[in-house]
């Protein structure tokens, strides 16, 4: 399949008054489209600066990052971030949330305001349009957010933990709803999370990576029927087998 | 169902006592205040002279407003009140946006905003009495300078605290630092802007009350000032009850704005 992303000996250090942090290391791996990449690893690892320097938000201090055939220098309208929490703005209404990217783009078309109606209504969430976001259940407001970040047609999705802010149960309902709405609009993802099941449940390939500085330990290819939904996944057979092995990886 | 409508109307009826009773405390204490103040007055206990009396401050105020030097004093001190309080709500909000802007004049004007909030302005009295002369001007700026700084102080952490997450998420879909500031930081910065105009009406009262005590020849201050000096204490508690009123009224329009700009609360 044809490599949309690719990180090439990627490492980038933070300056602190009293010493230089390396918070990735030689990073490199690339992502086909329609893939979706499930990144694990300890806590405080660097895994959210991965994904920072895949937007564009933040510059390497060397290595090459290419989409699409040219290198990622600024935030770009190929990339919609989400985070751990929905950060949908409790002064717009739902609709007015959705259209935020393309206010902020200055594209705010008959046809993107279509698109984005359409969204909103696929996904469930017409008759709530006009709600504030207060007025919604955590797990609506998660839906709501990966909308938003939908409404600007990004090509690469980046998931910055976005169940951890969401209790148990909400966030197996989510992670499958999450998961049906990427696939039907048939976009690459990269997720990145601490949780091994959710990993598993959800992607293609799983990268592991190791304590800070952050650099890949190992790669695995999910051999688990992809046409299960996620929650169907942690039932499947593999599952624990694949729970297993990445347990000891990130404990090694 | 019928059941639960009665339990339902019960609480209702209950929350509906309640403010009954806190509306009907709110009321008595006044009327007992002035019934009492009244009566002591009236049996010599306390000599009315030195402590005014309700009937006597609404003779004055009525004797006041025949003439109709009532409402010159009024407007005067409204005039020099609104002028203060808008010119310093605008004037403090726009330095918190400069500094939130820039980190580094931030940085740097830091000690002089700490310095200058510390200070008592009424000890620039004299100077601005110098400066601007013996009349409205000078009391406007007293106002000004009183209210301003609190303005930027509160404004500036409100803008500060805005959520960094949210700056981030805004960022990555490539936003400018003005669409930033435009479609995050001051929306969510409104209702520390409610609460810095609410403290705002109290500030640019004091300003203009101090200004007039300062230098003056209208305005209820300047009553306040003259009938302590002359020893009317009517006029003094007279012109304190009409500012008292005039100051609920100014606090009532902001709540009311308050209403309608943050209904999404």
């Amino acid at each position: 399949m044809n490599k949309i992303l690719t990180l090439e000996n990627v490492t980038l250090s933070y300056q602190t008054k009293t010493s230089e942090t390396k918070a990735v290391s030689n990073l490199n791996f690339s992502v086909s489209e329609g893939e979706f990449v499930a990144m694990i690893g300890p806590s405080g690892c660097g895994k959210t600066s991965i994904l920072s320097l895949i937007a564009g938000l933040i510059k390497p201090s060397s290595g090459k990052i290419t989409m699409f055939g040219s290198e990622v220098i600024e935030p770009s309208k190929r990339t919609g971030y989400m985070l751990q929490k929905d950060h949908l703005f409790p002064w717009r209404n739902i609709e007015n949330n959705v259209f935020l990217p393309l206010e902020i783009k200055k594209n705010k078309t008959e046809e993107n305001l279509a698109y984005s109606k359409g969204l909103i209504e696929k996904y469930g969430l017409r008759e709530f349009s006009k709600y504030y976001p207060k007025q919604l259940s955590g797990g609506m407001r998660q839906r709501v957010a990966l909308i938003r970040t939908l409404s600007q047609k990004p090509d690469i999705l980046l998931l910055d933990e976005p169940f951890s802010a969401l209790d148990y149960q909400t966030r197996l309902s989510v992670c499958d709803d999450v998961y049906k709405i990427i696939k039907s609009e048939k976009k690459t993802a990269i997720l990145v999370t601490h949780d091994i099941s959710e990993a598993i449940s959800l992607a293609d390939t799983v990268l592991v990576l190791s304590k800070r500085p952050a650099t890949i330990l190992d790669s695995c290819e999910m051999d688990i029927d992809k046409s299960l939904t996620p929650l169907k996944r942690r039932e499947h057979p593999a599952f624990s087998k694949w729970f297993e092995k990445l347990w000891k990886e990130l404990n090694l | 169902m019928k059941r639960q409508l009665t339990e339902h109307q019960k609480y209702l009826d209950k929350l509906k006592k309640d403010k009954a009773i806190v509306i009907f405390f709110r009321i008595a204490i006044l009327v007992i205040f002035l019934a009492v103040w009244e009566l002591l007055a009236d049996l010599k206990v306390i000599d009315s002279f030195l402590f005014s009396s309700p009937s006597r401050v609404l003779v004055t105020l009525f004797n006041l407003h025949s003439s109709g030097e009532l409402y010159s004093h009024i407007f005067t001190t409204i005039f020099e009140t609104l002028a203060g309080f808008f010119i310093a709500s605008i004037l403090g909000v726009l330095i918190a946006v400069v500094l939130w802007w820039s980190e580094k004049l931030r940085k740097i004007f830091e000690p002089y905003i700490v310095v200058l909030n510390s200070l008592p302005k009424i000890a620039l009295g004299p100077m601005i009495i110098i400066w601007f002369g013996a009349g409205m001007k000078a009391i406007i700026f007293m106002a000004v300078i009183i209210t301003v700084i609190v303005t930027i102080i509160n404004m500036l952490s409100g803008f500060i605290e805005t959520d960094e997450n949210k700056i981030l998420l805004l960022k990555s879909m490539g936003a400018t630092k003005s669409q930033i500031f435009l479609k995050l930081v001051l929306p969510s910065a409104l209702p520390t802007m409610i609460s810095t105009l609410k403290i705002n009406v109290g500030m640019s009262w004091i300003g203009s009350i101090m200004g007039e005590y300062l230098v003056s020849k209208r305005g209820l201050g300047y009553l306040i000032v003259y009938g302590g000096q002359v020893f009317k204490l009517d006029l003094v508690m007279a012109s304190t009850v009409v500012l008292c009123v005039l100051a609920a009224i100014m606090y009532l329009v902001v709540s009311i704005v308050e209403r309608t700009l943050i209904k999404w609360k």
